[in-house]
């Protein structure tokens, strides 16, 4: 069974993230970027799914030079081969215009299941997977916290808000991955040096024989007016418990007519 | 006025309170029209007129329900067609999400996901969106097609406004092509007495710190009529199970009252908590970065200062 992974490059979370000003685009060059961590599950659950069925893992990225740095993650974890789309008019894309150019990077490869983690940890949509499968006609399995994978049928645990629900679609698929499904693995040594000689092959947007006023910042369903930094909390009253805290706490929510 | 649709999330006709926000948001923006898809429309109805919804569209038929949300995507997005509404509203729930990013696709339409605030701006609808962990909120407007919308849970407070909630039953057809992920199987979630967590007004939850007992944050949050969640280090532990998890990768909630017991304050907890709009913390270290946030804070081992105040708040309540 042939896998691709999709992960993206995003700025790291624990540093302070911003917009750029001039086109209020998520900031990309002030903070450091890195494999979005919700990501490396998926590349987990598809380097499991590949060694059981001797198939073989491409890792697939759209995103900046840098973004390089999130597909050699994947190949030292153990995939097997890296497509990169990089291109200038891709800067700004929104979900919908990443999920065309991951579709049509799709339709070069050979894959049976298609892995994505169930967000990125910066725009957090959630929702690239569902799109790009709503492109190439494909069922979506999102959000499997348990992912089995028996001949062509891939079946995920599902916790939702009220149920959970076991889902299951035939291969092709996507499939979207929780940080519950299992601690992804770290890049040992030997991965780390065999992941030089991977191959990465680097596409554009003429490759895939998409128009670049199809994607970008010009093309965006979806506009930012303005951005603003929370103001931060006023400094709310802190009481070190002599004996009376738990009483004290009350009193604070009486006064807010919580209780 | 343009008519605006709501996507009504229920369980077999029980209409979840999200829907209620739903339709006080679209009022804003225009004439509300539920969308109510599966079968028990009929103990919906009422609901929904009372909320302000003048039209019920009601689609009943197996195959929308018994696969995943390829069906209902296709099925809206018959009606945005049909109807050519100003605005789609659905609720930022994982199933919501999916229903409209196919929904965005399907009809070349701009998304706005996870929004937390509505109204009508010059050029169309505008959103408030809170992002980066809660640390910027952003003002955004739809550019292409029909705006689609998701919201969050506990954005507004409903508020009735009675309407005619005329129901028109709608026929749609489902393509084969939709109908490939199935569920096969579905376990509700077993009965805490609880309100539910995304909905609920007050939201106790617990860490680290509790060692992995549970007990005192669930007293507690019993006596405030809380619903209770768990911190993913305590999720990881296995000390309480994924679905309560408040942060980035589980819930994220935006509760009137959020108390954090033994949760140091990481910002993957952070990021699901942060727009709470009081923010209470327990927690035996001065140091813990949670005490930034809160409106009222407690340096002390919450296996003391909780049954404390939950006796505390018990008396009060008489």
């Amino acid at each position: 069974m042939n896998i691709v992974v999709c992960v993206k490059y995003v700025p790291d979370a624990t540093a302070d993230r911003s917009f750029d000003s001039s086109d209020n685009t998520v900031d990309r060059e002030g903070v450091d970027g890195l494999l979005s961590e919700l990501d490396e599950y998926a590349v987990e659950q598809a380097l499991l799914a590949a060694e059981e069925s001797d198939g073989e893992v491409t890792v697939l990225t759209v995103g900046p030079a840098d973004a390089a740095d999130a597909v050699r993650k994947a190949l030292q974890m153990g995939a097997h081969k890296g497509v990169h789309v990089e291109d200038d008019d891709i800067a700004g894309s929104d979900a919908a215009a990443t999920s065309l150019i991951l579709a049509k990077a799709l339709g070069t490869l050979e894959y049976d299941l298609v892995f994505f983690g169930m967000s990125s940890t910066d725009g957090t949509m959630g929702v690239v997977p569902t799109m790009v499968a709503e492109r190439l006609g494909l069922p979506a399995v999102t959000y499997g916290s348990e992912i089995s994978v028996d001949g062509s049928t891939v079946t995920v645990r599902r916790d939702g808000d009220v149920a959970t629900e076991t889902i299951t679609a035939s291969a092709p698929a996507v499939v979207s991955v929780t940080d519950q499904s299992g601690e992804p693995r770290y890049p040992s040594f030997k991965g780390i040096m065999a992941a030089k000689k991977k191959p990465v092959e680097d596409l554009t947007l003429s490759d895939l024989g998409i128009d670049p006023s199809e994607v970008g910042l010009d093309a965006a369903g979806t506009k930012v007016l303005s951005f603003a930094p929370r103001p931060p909390r006023s400094a709310g009253e802190i009481v070190t418990d002599e004996g009376d805290g738990g009483v004290k706490l009350a009193a604070f929510l009486a006064s807010k007519k919580f209780v | 006025m343009s008519e605006i649709l709501v996507l009504v999330d229920h369980l077999d006709g029980a209409v979840r309170k999200t829907t209620g926000e739903l339709l006080t948001l679209a009022r804003r923006l225009g004439t509300p029209s539920a969308v109510f898809i599966g079968s028990g429309a009929d103990s919906a109805q009422a609901y929904l007129a009372q909320y302000g919804a003048e039209k019920v569209y009601v689609l009943d038929a197996p195959e929308l329900t018994e696969y995943l949300v390829a069906p209902k995507a296709e099925a809206l997005a018959q009606l945005v067609s049909d109807k050519q509404p100003a605005a789609v509203l659905i609720g930022s729930s994982a199933e919501g999400k999916e229903i409209a990013g196919r929904l965005a696709i399907k009809t070349g339409s701009g998304l706005l996901t996870d929004v937390v605030d509505v109204r009508a701006g010059g050029d169309g609808v505008e959103t408030t969106q809170s992002v980066f962990a809660g640390n910027f909120t952003v003002e955004a407007t739809v550019t292409k097609g029909t705006p689609i919308v998701t919201v969050k849970p506990n954005s507004v407070t409903p508020e009735e406004a009675p309407a005619a909630g005329a129901v028109e039953a709608v026929t749609v057809t489902v393509s084969d092509a939709a109908k490939t992920a199935r569920i096969t199987d579905s376990k509700p979630r077993e009965a805490t007495g609880r309100p539910e967590l995304t909905e609920a007004a007050i939201v106790v939850s617990g860490g680290r710190g509790t060692g992995g007992d549970f007990s005192q944050v669930e007293a507690f949050a019993d006596a405030l009529g809380a619903a209770v969640g768990a911190s993913r280090a305590a999720v990881d532990s296995g000390w309480y199970p994924h679905s309560f998890q408040v942060g980035q990768t589980g819930k994220t909630v935006s509760p009137q009252l959020y108390v954090a017991n033994g949760i140091s304050g990481a910002i993957q907890h952070r990021a699901g908590m942060q727009t709470s709009k009081t923010i209470v913390a327990v927690n035996k270290d001065e140091e813990a970065p949670i005490f930034e946030l809160v409106d009222f804070g407690v340096v002390g081992d919450l296996k003391e200062v909780l049954p404390q105040a939950t006796d505390e708040v018990n008396k009060r309540k008489g």
